[in-house]
């Protein structure tokens, strides 16, 4: 048998790779960015107005009973299922407020919900547009009697949003709808703006949002860092935020601006195109095996052992 | 595909002690799927909402599949590189391919939490072409439809020469009470055995476009599942997240497939008691190092691009993993770049271990270890999560024994010995007359 040449090998290369060396990178093509929109729903959370009451979390919980975000959570310590205290969003916990102490002088709250992103991760994986975001609203939904369960929109998500009832024979994703089918469409408020004793959230357009943000950054500087977490984090978001302690402290992680979809779909696009990588592919290989056989039928008639079909 | 004498049944026994070891473990490992579909999946598993993916997508699908890409792998050196030499080694490869595929595709049922709604892949309107996954479920179905295909020749073979024995013993068992009557049993086989004869040659007219199909799906999706992780910026490691990410799986793939072929073909001259390919064998062992050597090229080139080779060396929990990961392959290439080991059964079946052992772990770490949600997530699979894999392995194993028995799968040792018969062309004439009565030799008489 004839050793391997490296002309042999780069034929095979060039075959089976056609097209996809290429794109490997991705860098190719032109970033289309993500276009913002600010006419979206979303909401403003200032940290530094938060008392911490969870008074928002009650709200949503009883709202969005029949959504599958009430049933109520045992602690540990709760051998009788009396309380609710849940330690993290899940599959029955759509928001929360955590406490974040860095020392006995410096801490925060901080309120985890979906973020409602301007190019969600979630809505670009989901393999069958069970996640979807609304045109007009900006609002980030989900359908339970689409979703298949293979939870890559929690993989996708770069905020570890969406939450899965594992203890369910029957489970299906939970996360914030900006209660869509419950209190907004009610009472054109979230719920968990709706109870905030304090005016910590704030319900609105992103732009009146976002200019609020601003706003208050400018009237009381020392009480901010001077950030408004989610005006670009990842392509942006429509849930803003406000606080006076480093975002990635609370939670919140570092994000770049590019939408991580951004850079996924380049690539997927770049080898996908409009199928033509796949089918020249095919044909070319096609060609090259149907010249094989034959070729080989022709030179190799002696041999009856190695003759195909 | 191919003249029947060219593949021969396995002669001997089914219903061994390893088939009954290996039947035992595919049993626990199913009561745990069942209780999966009773509890949830939480009952039986130890993922969670920080690792929603656990070592059922990881192993079973994303490494299972390159695993079973010996089938693909063999396929273009055939049919594309023109190695018709090969040919021999294309059926076990591809009955394996066959059973990675189908088990992946059944171990991805019961891991997806609402897999009633799957049907949803097949409506259009809910397409998302957006979604790696959507692209990799799509391809993963196809391939297997067109294995199933691949190996069609070889069920059809045997049922053309089939005499029923056994159907025909099953049958005497249950009769009078369930089965039909003698006559019209034997009737209907026999419409079944025509029809196979019927089918067979036009199969074979189109079998080379399904072939092909057959090349370019596990291209598809083989790099698709690198792009799967793509989306995952800030939790998957810098070493491993980088736009080559399609690229390096689909390579990895290829030297997996390579290896995979050799590893099979060893292990079963060894348990079945056959000579050593060894010819095609180290044949197909020269052909791992251009693969490797361009997957590890790139993924050092790339990782200077991105200046990362210090996080390379920094000796970390990561880096000791990419390490690790990087030096299985390249010392398994590198024994591979020597003829003389390349000639060695043992040294081949080092090397091929070491460079499926590296290329696994490499979609391990992209899948698993690299993978790092944020803080205080944890993941180590549970008991039942092991075994419910591990049962999935054995039924794979489980049913290449019982098809190589009842299929003509192996290469005919009389007309391909490799080992014992070094000069090729002579032992192929001489034992085409034998191979043919061991081709009809009554196996099925157990
Ligand atoms: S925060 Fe996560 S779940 Fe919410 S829209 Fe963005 S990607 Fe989707
Ligand atoms: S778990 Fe459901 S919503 Fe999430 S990506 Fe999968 S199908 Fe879509
Ligand atoms: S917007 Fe509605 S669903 Fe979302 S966290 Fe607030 S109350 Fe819950």
């Amino acid at each position: 048998m004839k050793n391997p040449s490296r002309r042999d090998f780069l034929k095979l290369a060039g075959a089976t790779g056609a097209g996809l060396l290429a794109c490997g990178a991705g860098s190719a093509l032109a970033n289309e960015g993500t276009q913002i929109n600010n006419e979206e729903l979303g909401m403003l959370y200032d940290a530094t107005k938060c008392v911490g009451c969870k008074a928002c979390m009650a709200s949503c919980k009883r709202v969005n009973s029949d959504y599958g975000s009430l049933s109520y959570e045992k602690a540990k310590f709760d051998s009788d299922g009396l309380w609710d205290a849940p330690s993290d969003l899940s599959g029955s916990t759509r928001t929360l407020i955590k406490l974040f102490k860095e020392s006995e002088q410096r801490w925060s709250y901080v309120k985890y919900s979906c973020m409602h992103c301007q190019k969600p991760s979630c809505v670009s994986v989901c393999p069958v547009s069970a996640m979807t975001k609304e045109k007009v609203s900006g609002i980030v939904d989900y359908n339970k009697n689409t979703c298949i369960g293979c939870r890559y929109c929690q993989i996708a998500c770069p905020y570890n949003i969406p939450k899965f009832q594992w203890e369910k024979a029957l489970p299906q994703i939970v996360k914030c709808d900006l209660c869509k089918a419950t209190n907004l469409r009610e009472k054109g408020i979230s719920a968990c703006a709706e109870v905030c004793p304090v005016g910590a959230i704030k319900f609105g357009k992103r732009k009146d949002l976002l200019a609020e943000a601003h706003q208050r950054l400018k009237d009381t500087p020392d009480r901010y860092l001077p950030h408004v977490y989610g005006e670009h984090e990842g392509g942006g978001t429509n849930h803003l935020y406000l606080a006076s302690m480093p975002f990635n402290k609370l939670g919140l992680p570092d994000i770049k601006p590019e939408a991580p979809a951004e850079f996924s779909e380049k690539i997927q696009h770049t080898i996908y195109k409009g199928f033509i990588a796949p089918v020249a592919l095919y044909s070319t290989l096609c060609f090259i095996a149907v010249k094989n056989m034959k070729k080989h039928q022709g030179h190799d008639g002696h041999d009856h052992n190695k003759e195909e079909k | 595909m191919g003249n029947p004498e060219e593949y021969q049944k396995l002669e001997g026994k089914i219903f061994t002690k390893s088939f009954f070891i290996l039947l035992s473990v595919v049993l626990l490992g199913f009561y745990f799927v069942g209780v999966r579909y009773v509890k949830g999946i939480g009952a039986v598993s130890n993922m969670s909402d920080g690792y929603p993916w656990g070592i059922w997508i990881t192993y079973d699908v994303a490494t299972g599949t390159a695993i079973a890409c010996g089938g693909y792998a063999v396929a273009i050196l055939v049919y594309i590189r023109n190695r018709m030499q090969y040919h021999p080694m294309i059926r076990s490869a591809i009955l394996t391919s066959m059973f990675g595929y189908g088990l992946a595709g059944f171990s991805v049922m019961v891991d997806l939490g609402r897999p009633w709604n799957a049907y949803n892949f097949f409506i259009p309107s809910k397409w998302q072409a957006n979604s790696a996954m959507f692209e990799v479920a799509l391809c993963v179905m196809a391939y297997s439809t067109v294995l199933i295909l691949e190996f069609l020749p070889a069920i059809l073979t045997s049922i053309e020469q089939s005499k029923w024995e056994r159907m025909n013993a099953v049958r005497n068992w249950l009769h009078p009470k369930i089965a039909p009557d003698q006559k019209s049993m034997q009737d209907k086989l026999e419409m079944v055995r025509l029809g196979a004869i019927w089918l067979k040659p036009r199969l074979n007219k189109v079998l080379i476009f399904f072939i092909v199909l057959g090349i370019t799906l596990p291209t598809m999706h083989q790099s698709s599942l690198g792009s799967l992780l793509l989306i995952a910026s800030t939790k998957l490691h810098p070493l491993w997240h980088t736009g080559f990410l399609p690229l390096l799986f689909l390579l990895n793939c290829v030297f997996i497939g390579y290896a995979i072929a050799i590893l099979e073909s060893i292990i079963s001259s060894y348990s079945f008691r056959r000579p050593f390919e060894t010819e095609e064998l180290s044949g197909l062992a020269a052909l791992i190092p251009f693969v490797t050597v361009i997957w590890l090229s790139v993924v050092i080139g790339d990782l200077a691009y991105r200046g990362q080779i210090g996080a390379a060396l920094k000796g970390d929990f990561y880096s000791g993993w990419f390490m690790t990961e990087f030096l299985l392959v390249a010392s398994g290439s590198l024994l591979l770049f020597f003829k003389k080991l390349r000639k060695s059964p043992r040294w081949l079946f080092t090397s091929a271990s070491l460079i499926v052992l590296g290329g696994a772990l490499y979609r391990f770490n992209v899948y698993l270890i690299g993978f790092n949600p944020g803080q205080g997530w944890r993941y180590f699979p549970s008991f039942a999560e092991v075994m419910i894999t591990v049962g999935i392995v054995a039924l794979e194993v489980l049913g290449y024994k019982v098809f190589v028995a009842l299929f003509p799968v192996l290469p005919n040792t009389s007309a391909h010995g490799g080992g014992h018969a070094p000069a090729k062309k002579a032992a192929a004439q001489k034992g085409k007359k034998a191979s043919i009565e061991v081709q009809h030799a009554p196996v099925e008489a157990h």
